[in-house]
């Protein structure tokens, strides 16, 4: 392996790493919200929104994440829907990340005992104040573990980014290869970079995962 | 509708391409599918087993396989063992190679969780019926592993299908770029080819995947 | 005394399953009335009717002249007159005990944090609970969740209290904390109605014992010693006899 070439590389692979994590980052937060709302419709059995969420949820769990992003990027614009490349990983990580987060926070919303619920309300509490102190920081807590489990396997989905012309680190990787051969460097650095965007979540995840599974409390 | 491209579908042998392009991806799936989860059975079974050296190395493969993106063991096996160890592997036998690899740590990681939910007193009376440990294992725990693991094994199904469509990455031609080549193709006569040909593609991957996972959840619900 | 619970009428039922039928009671301030009778009579669900956590088919209810009604917006103004202990404690696991009990007073009525607080550890130290004030939930045993339940409830000052067979999921030897913490409760005036299968508590605490049996009041008495030993009814007879016959078997 060449020194050199791996810091010529490195300025290159940095850049990608940056807006991977930025594309990423963003896709993620918009996946919590459409997690957040669209678990508590299905929880509270919203009528109509239900049934538009449960569509949702099946598209987006059913096809690849490619497959979405080119529909979005190049079949959206032909009828008149036309939107940036890096808005579109965005929208695509968002939706497909969605689905998922949907899910792992209803599963969480319906793994608390109905007594609980009762409880709080025995004592004089609303609806929204029993969802705000009483059931949400429960289904959340009980959440932590597959909602860091959805951030990696959204993190990893990035590396399809490519594929809509995103300079990513695939992007980078692939194009370095193709221009100066210099494939073991090239990959090595593939390797380096996806690690340092995707080990320290998953080491949170491991220690997260042991702290704050439900139950946990007092330990 | 012609402007928005689906009529270029039904134009000559379009559709027909289509859908030997799925078949690609649908093939390579379950070649991996079934591959790993016979080596799956054997890996989740040797992480069961008290050995901390054996612990280890099983856990550092199954956390590196979690870590990395398909994608980019896709690309280490297809262009860095060229230029390693000089192999000339065809983009098919990487991509098999690769999602086996990543499907037998799922896999084994699914059996694993299976056996250590059996109860360790199902060991012991085993044992304590002279049995030794192939014979606890092949009689008493596997067979009732066995139902919690087909709903799971079903659905890494849709997962590996799903996950194929990486495989144009390294230039196979599977369903999304027979697309690119149609949509290419018909590029003057219609220009809107995009929007039924990609429309067409995922709902093609839904109504494989879709009745798949609908299984998977069912069975789930039926023996759980 | 005055008027607090009056139940007229009252009829529940699950689709077409009938669980209580022409349920009529009047409680006074500082009565306790205990409910007995055989499971799936309907006793439980008449007390979660009571805090309007059950929509009823018919009836009226009412608490200091307020009716109850499950779905009306001012029913959580009413439930802060009405405290609740649940069978399975019901605390909140991610809160510590001190968290448990001043939520609601500090949510719901608005009270001052402070001042709640120094409340709870009050009561907590009646029933010999202030040094565990910091812990969880799950670090206490049975006994004791189910004490600060009845401390979370006493702290909204509750015009009534209803107790939901709060010793069935307690091991034996911690059902007698919990039983002297309830009598106490008793002496010091309050409103209470109690369900429960322990018999000697029930008649040690009860001003008035109600019989439930397939969803109906089949025998209702002030006379608490009197049926204990002689029951009119013959479905109380009979009740009361599987009692003794267990304790027969172990003598």
């Amino acid at each position: 392996m060449d020194i050199s070439i791996l810091r010529e590389y490195i300025p290159l692979y940095k850049e990608a790493l940056l807006l991977t994590m930025k594309i990423g980052w963003q896709g993620i937060l918009m996946s919590l919200i459409i997690g957040l709302v669209g678990s508590a419709i299905l929880h509270f059995k919203v009528p109509v929104l239900k049934t538009i969420i449960g569509i949702y949820i099946e598209i987006f769990r059913n096809t690849p994440l490619l497959v979405q992003l080119f529909f979005i990027y190049f079949a959206l614009p032909k009828v008149g829907i036309r939107i940036t490349a890096e808005t579109c990983g965005v929208l695509g990580l968002g939706l497909l990340g969605g689905a998922y987060m949907i899910e792992t926070f209803r599963s969480g919303l319906d793994a608390i005992p109905v007594i609980q619920k009762e409880s709080a309300l025995s004592l004089g509490m609303s609806e929204y104040q029993t969802l705000w102190h009483v059931i949400m920081p429960q289904a959340i807590s009980i959440s932590v573990p597959g909602l860091l489990a959805n951030v990696i396997f959204l993190l990893k989905e990035t590396s399809v980014f490519s594929t809509i012309s995103l300079m990513d680190l695939m992007f980078t990787a692939k194009d370095l290869i193709g221009m100066y051969a210099k494939t073991i460097e090239c990959l090595f650095l593939l390797v380096v970079f996806y690690l340092i965007m995707l080990l320290p979540v998953s080491i949170i995840g491991a220690i997260v995962e042991r702290r704050l599974r439900y139950g946990q409390f007092g330990d | 509708m012609a402007s928005l491209g689906i009529d270029v579908l039904f134009k000559g042998t379009n559709f027909m391409r289509l859908l030997q392009g799925l078949w690609v991806s649908i093939e390579i799936s379950l070649i991996s599918v079934a591959i790993s989860i016979l080596l799956g059975l054997v890996v989740g079974v040797l992480m069961t087993v008290d050995n901390k050296i054996l612990k280890a190395v099983l856990k550092l493969y199954l956390e590196t396989v979690r870590i990395m993106p398909q994608m980019v063991l896709l690309f280490i096996v297809y262009f860095g063992t060229t230029r390693v160890f000089g192999w000339d592997l065809s983009a098919e036998a990487s991509a098999i190679f690769v999602f086996t690899f990543w499907g037998t740590a799922e896999m084994g990681d699914l059996v694993r969780g299976s056996i250590k939910s059996i109860p360790r007193i199902q060991f012991e009376s085993a044992y304590a019926l002279g049995m030794d440990k192939l014979q606890t294992y092949l009689y008493i725990i596997l067979p009732q592993t066995i139902r919690r693991l087909i709903p799971l094994s079903i659905n890494l199904i849709t997962r590996m299908i799903k996950t194929t469509s990486l495989v144009m990455m390294i230039g196979i031609v599977e369903v999304l770029k027979v697309g690119q080549q149609i949509i290419e193709a018909n590029r003057n006569t219609s220009p809107n080819a995009a929007f039924g040909v990609f429309g067409v593609v995922m709902l093609m991957y839904f109504l494989v995947c879709w009745p798949i996972s609908r299984l998977s959840i069912y069975l789930e619900k039926r023996w759980t | 005394m005055s008027e607090l619970l009056k139940v007229t009428h009252l009829h529940k039922e699950f689709g077409n399953n009938v669980v209580l039928k022409d349920i009529n009671l009047s409680v006074k301030r500082g009565e306790v009335v205990v409910i007995i009778g055989p499971s799936g009579c309907g006793k439980s669900t008449f007390l979660r009717c009571l805090n309007g956590l059950e929509e009823i088919q018919g009836g009226i209810i009412t608490v200091d002249g307020l009716p109850v009604e499950a779905d009306k917006r001012d029913i959580t103004k009413l439930r802060q007159k009405i405290g609740m202990v649940f069978q399975s404690y019901e605390l909140f696991p991610h809160k510590t005990v001190i968290e448990n009990i001043i939520l609601a007073p500090t949510k719901v009525q608005k009270r001052n944090k402070e001042e709640v607080t120094k409340e709870a550890i009050e009561l907590l130290d009646k029933v010999g609970l202030s040094d565990k004030k910091d812990y969880y939930p799950r670090q206490l045993s049975g006994g004791q969740k189910q004490r600060v339940a009845i401390v979370r409830a006493l702290v909204m000052h509750p015009e009534i209290i209803l107790f939901d067979e709060v010793t069935a999921a307690l091991d034996p030897e911690m059902v007698h904390e919990v039983l002297e913490t309830m009598i106490k409760l008793a002496k010091s005036g309050r409103t209470m109605l109690i369900v429960t299968h322990e018999m000697s508590f029930a008649e040690a605490v009860a001003d008035r014992i109600l019989f439930f049996d397939n969803g109906e009041i089949v025998e209702e008495t002030e006379d608490v010693k009197g049926f204990f030993k002689e029951p009119v009814t013959e479905r109380a007879q009979k009740f009361l006899r599987t009692f003794e016959y267990d304790s027969a078997l172990y003598i």
